[in-house]
């Protein structure tokens, strides 16, 4: 519980990046009663996502899933670097491809003090990878937080090689900060989660393409046989299509192994605008809403 | 999406709510079905509840009301937008 003499009090938390993992990592925060400053390269992008993470802070109160009490988190949103200087941590979350991220984390580094603890919520790009894009790879952290973050609690926690201590230890106060268990993971392309469910998300896509099997059969047979919440398709629609392209190609790159390379049919739903949830069609109907 | 903007009824609140469901669900939904608990709908679809009860009845669902009781069943939410004063000079 923060005291009054908790340095960190009344810090904003600093959220790169107002897409959909920025969106839901802004309403976990504010929903713990966290400030966020939200920066996006767009400031109307910026505005939209404040207001939707508004709307998902409140969704998961009704669920039960974030604390009525403690008070909701203010949310300042913004396109210049300079104002996320005095937070107490950051939290990328930008575009899945490498040279945005670079220049992202470059230019967050520069203006944050030594020690600002830096987390990169990639979703596949190694950690040691990214610590060469910051000035202090030791205040380096990888966390993967899953989506949405404010209905499941436990998070990848990615200790690169020249993360120090301290930050590991920053890292895992800000997730009991946020109400999130994270399970310490070793570096490497996908971690764990990604390593192993994006290729499954291919290989499912492969399936229909092939015709083998419609996209309900897959997914009910990984509810009904597996037990799995969701099936790999549905989950695929709920992280965004694009997003999964962009992993499977950071995967490949840097594996070689052709299982990652994205099936045509993933590739043709991105072409088509058909990314998920999010854009309300991808592999489900949505009945063109965003949910 | 219908905004209503007079005095209404429950009746009316529940046959706008009824006809939501179904068409996003594509089954028959009773007004006093458990949506979550019979599996109809998932934890989030009830963002897509909260704001089309919102933009529907020009209500505003905060603090002690954000909770699974008051969106649980169309006649919990009914309920909800009524005592939230919903439709009248929204």
């Amino acid at each position: 519980m923060a005291t009054t003499t908790d340095p960190d009090l009344g810090r904003p938390l600093a959220v790169l990046g107002a897409g959909v993992m920025g969106t839901a990592i802004t309403a976990l925060a504010i929903g713990r009663g966290i400030p966020v400053v939200l920066l996006d390269v767009s400031e109307t992008v910026a505005e939209q996502a404040a207001t939707a993470a508004y709307n998902q802070m409140r969704m998961a109160r009704i669920m039960g899933k974030l604390p009525s009490a403690g008070g909701t988190g203010s949310v300042r949103t913004t396109t210049d670097m300079r104002d996320i200087a005095s937070c107490r941590a950051v939290i990328e979350a930008v575009t899945e491809r490498a040279e945005v991220k670079a220049k992202v984390l470059a230019e967050a580094s520069a203006v944050v003090a030594d020690g600002t603890l830096i987390v990169s919520n990639t979703s596949a790009i190694p950690i040691d990878e990214q610590a060469d894009w910051v000035s202090r790879p030791a205040d380096l952290v990888g966390i993967h937080f899953m989506n949405p973050p404010y209905l499941i609690d436990t998070a990848e926690l990615i200790q690169g090689p020249r993360t120090s201590v301290s930050t590991l230890a920053a890292a895992t106060d800000l997730l009991e900060s946020l109400g999130q268990h994270g399970v310490l993971v070793g570096d490497g392309p996908g971690f764990v989660i990604n390593r192993i469910l994006q290729r499954m998300i291919n290989e499912a896509a492969r399936i229909v393409q092939e015709n083998v099997a419609t996209p309900q059969a897959v997914d009910e047979a990984f509810r009904g046989c597996l037990g799995h919440p969701t099936g790999p398709l549905g989950t695929a629609d709920l992280i965004g299509l694009d997003n999964v392209v962009d992993s499977l190609q950071i995967l490949h790159e840097r594996t070689r192994d052709d299982g990652y390379l994205p099936c045509d049919l993933l590739r043709a739903k991105v072409v088509d605008g058909d990314l998920g949830r999010k854009t309300g069609r991808g592999f489900f109907d949505y009945g063109g809403t965003t949910s | 999406m219908t905004t209503f903007t007079g005095p209404i009824t429950a009746a009316a609140i529940a046959a706008n709510l009824i006809t939501f469901l179904e068409h996003r669900t594509k089954q028959d939904v009773a007004a006093n079905l458990d949506l979550f608990g019979s599996g109809l709908v998932t934890s989030l679809f009830a963002l897509e509840l909260l704001v089309h009860l919102e933009g529907t009845f020009g209500v505003t669902v905060a603090g002690p009301d954000l909770t699974l009781d008051n969106f649980r069943t169309v006649d919990a939410m009914t309920a909800l937008v009524l005592r939230l004063g919903g439709g009248i000079g929204g």
